[in-house]
Parts: C-alpha cells; sequence; structure tokens
C-alpha cells in the first residue's frame, strides 16, 4: 500500500464519512463502468455496484491493505457480479454469438489484428486524437462493443490505469492471457478509430454518415 | 526479426518493456517495415485515447442506504 493511502485507510476504518463519501465519489463512475461489463441491463449495473460497495463496508475491518484499496474493491465487484450477472442470461447468449469471431493469437502475425495495411493516420499529431470529442465517441462506442473480457481488461488496464499485475488479480487471469486479450481488445479499438480516421477524411464518399465526415475534418 | 515475431511484442513496446535481448531485432524491423510501424503508432494513440475517456455518467452519489450500513457497520 501507498505511503498515502495507509493513513486515508485508517480513516476509513476509524469510520470517518468524508473519507467513505470521497471513495464512494472517486471510484463510482469506474466502478459502474466496469460493472455494465458484466451484463447488458444498467439497473443489474447499479445493484452490482451497490453490492460491491455493502461489500467493502463489511470487509473495511479484515482489510489489510496488502492490494490497493482500488484493487480490492475491483475485485469484491467481480465476485459480486459474478454472481449476480449469471442469471443474467442475454449475458450467455451474447457470448455465444462472439465465439465465432477470429481473435488474434501470438505467432499469428497479424492475423484478427488488420485486414488492410495500415496507413498513417492523416493527422498533424496522431497521439492528438484523443483531443477530438468525436473521436473519443466513437472509441467508446467501440469499447461497449468489445467482447465481454476484452472489455474488462481494457477498462481495468487502460480506463482505470491499474497495473497489469493488478488486472490479473482482479480478473484472477494470468498475465499471458491478459496480455492476449489486451492485444486482441486494443486492435479492434485501433480498427474503429482507423475506420473513423479514413472515412471521415476520404474522397470516395465511404462514410454517409455526418458525424464521421464532420469530425474527420475537427482532427486534421 | 519478421513481422509475427514483432507483433507479439507490441504489447511490451507499448510498456517499453521489450526485452533487452529482443530490442534491436525489433527496433530493426520497425525501422524497415512501414506496416508494423504505422500499427505500433496507432495502437499507442488508441490506448492514450483510452485514458482520456470523459466518465459518461457521475451516480457517485452516496445513498442514504450506503451511509447508514457504514456507520452502522459492526467494529
Amino acid at each position: 500500500m501507498s505511503e498515502i493511502e495507509a493513513p486515508f485507510l485508517a480513516r476509513l476504518k476509524s469510520g470517518d464519512e468524508a473519507a467513505f463519501a470521497g471513495l464512494v465519489a472517486d471510484l463510482g463512475p469506474g466502478l459502474f463502468d466496469f460493472a455494465r461489463t458484466f451484463t447488458s441491463s444498467p439497473a443489474l449495473a447499479e445493484d452490482i455496484v451497490q453490492e460491491t460497495w455493502l461489500g467493502v463496508i463489511r470487509g473495511l475491518g479484515a482489510f489489510e491493505g496488502r492490494a490497493s484499496l482500488k484493487t480490492w474493491i475491483f475485485s469484491i465487484l467481480v465476485r459480486r457480479a459474478r454472481t449476480i450477472a449469471a442469471r443474467d442470461a442475454r449475458l450467455r447468449a451474447r457470448a455465444a454469438a462472439r465465439a465465432a469471431e477470429v481473435e488474434w493469437e501470438p505467432g499469428q502475425g497479424r492475423r484478427g489484428l488488420w485486414e488492410e495495411t495500415p496507413v498513417p493516420w492523416s493527422v498533424e499529431d496522431p497521439e492528438a486524437i484523443h483531443q477530438s470529442h468525436e473521436a473519443l465517441v466513437v472509441l467508446q462506442s467501440a469499447l461497449d462493443g468489445l467482447p465481454e473480457m476484452q472489455r474488462q481488461v481494457v477498462l481495468l488496464r487502460d480506463v482505470e490505469g491499474l497495473s497489469a499485475g493488478d488486472v490479473c488479480n482482479i480478473l484472477a487471469l494470468s498475465e499471458t492471457n491478459v496480455r492476449v486479450i489486451l492485444h486482441r481488445g486494443r486492435a479492434k479499438l485501433r480498427q474503429a478509430l482507423d475506420r473513423y480516421v479514413r472515412d471521415g477524411t476520404s474522397d470516395r464518399g465511404a462514410c454517409t454518415e455526418p458525424m464521421g465526415r464532420i469530425a474527420g475534418r475537427g482532427i486534421r | 526479426m519478421n513481422c509475427y515475431e514483432a507483433i507479439d511484442l507490441m504489447g511490451d513496446a507499448l510498456e517499453n518493456r521489450v526485452p533487452s535481448e529482443s530490442r534491436p531485432g525489433f527496433d530493426e524491423h520497425l525501422g524497415e517495415c512501414p506496416s508494423c510501424r504505422t500499427y505500433l503508432d496507432q495502437l499507442r494513440s488508441t490506448v492514450r485515447a483510452l485514458a482520456h475517456l470523459p466518465r459518461r455518467r457521475d451516480t457517485s452519489a452516496l445513498t442514504s442506504e450506503l451511509l447508514a450500513a457504514f456507520r452502522n457497520r459492526p467494529r
């Protein structure tokens, strides 16, 4: 546990309500997004988050801070979500529909990663794609559409910024698994951004969606 | 190094953790393969953009039920 976190944990354990409120405000939105990966129902996701906080409250006394507070709380969410969402039949139907996709495997080269030769994005600074609001909208919707486990790993690692080791612990996956799943997920997100950038700036009129065109100009 | 080997190392490359014994071969491959170089650049931009996604929803409101549970928890 970090030096900053130890006093905070002590405050929580002593029943400091402001500390608890701060924790809920800080982690709540991320927990909700993560809960959404386990269920198609927003209401169920809210239940999962609520159950997670109750689990945190119950477990706080015994929590010794061997993992970071954030990692511990996300782990609790996974356990609650797996119990609650197992009853959500739509989840299984979705997973089955996706099993047919070609997924990248180490040693398979670009198979499952890219179909066409990658062409540099025609933006002045490709690093700055995150400054385009529309690009972020495209990215968010692609993230929402990822298969469940890829979405979970990408959310924890790239959106929440947890370490690869923490992601392994939270999802009970091996390091190799996380690495492969992460690459699969990121590859699909790159592809979504690629489509957006190229359709938005292409003169072939491939994209008739107004947002793509407007946004394409925006990030040039 | 060929594309297959380079692609397997891209996750490490994003974290600047390419094993030192593979580093020269990896860099050399990127130098001569525009596809891999572009792909890696775009992956990097994608990861950076993910860190900038706006929060969609602020339901972090502390419910009275939660606060009561926190207040009344067994010590």
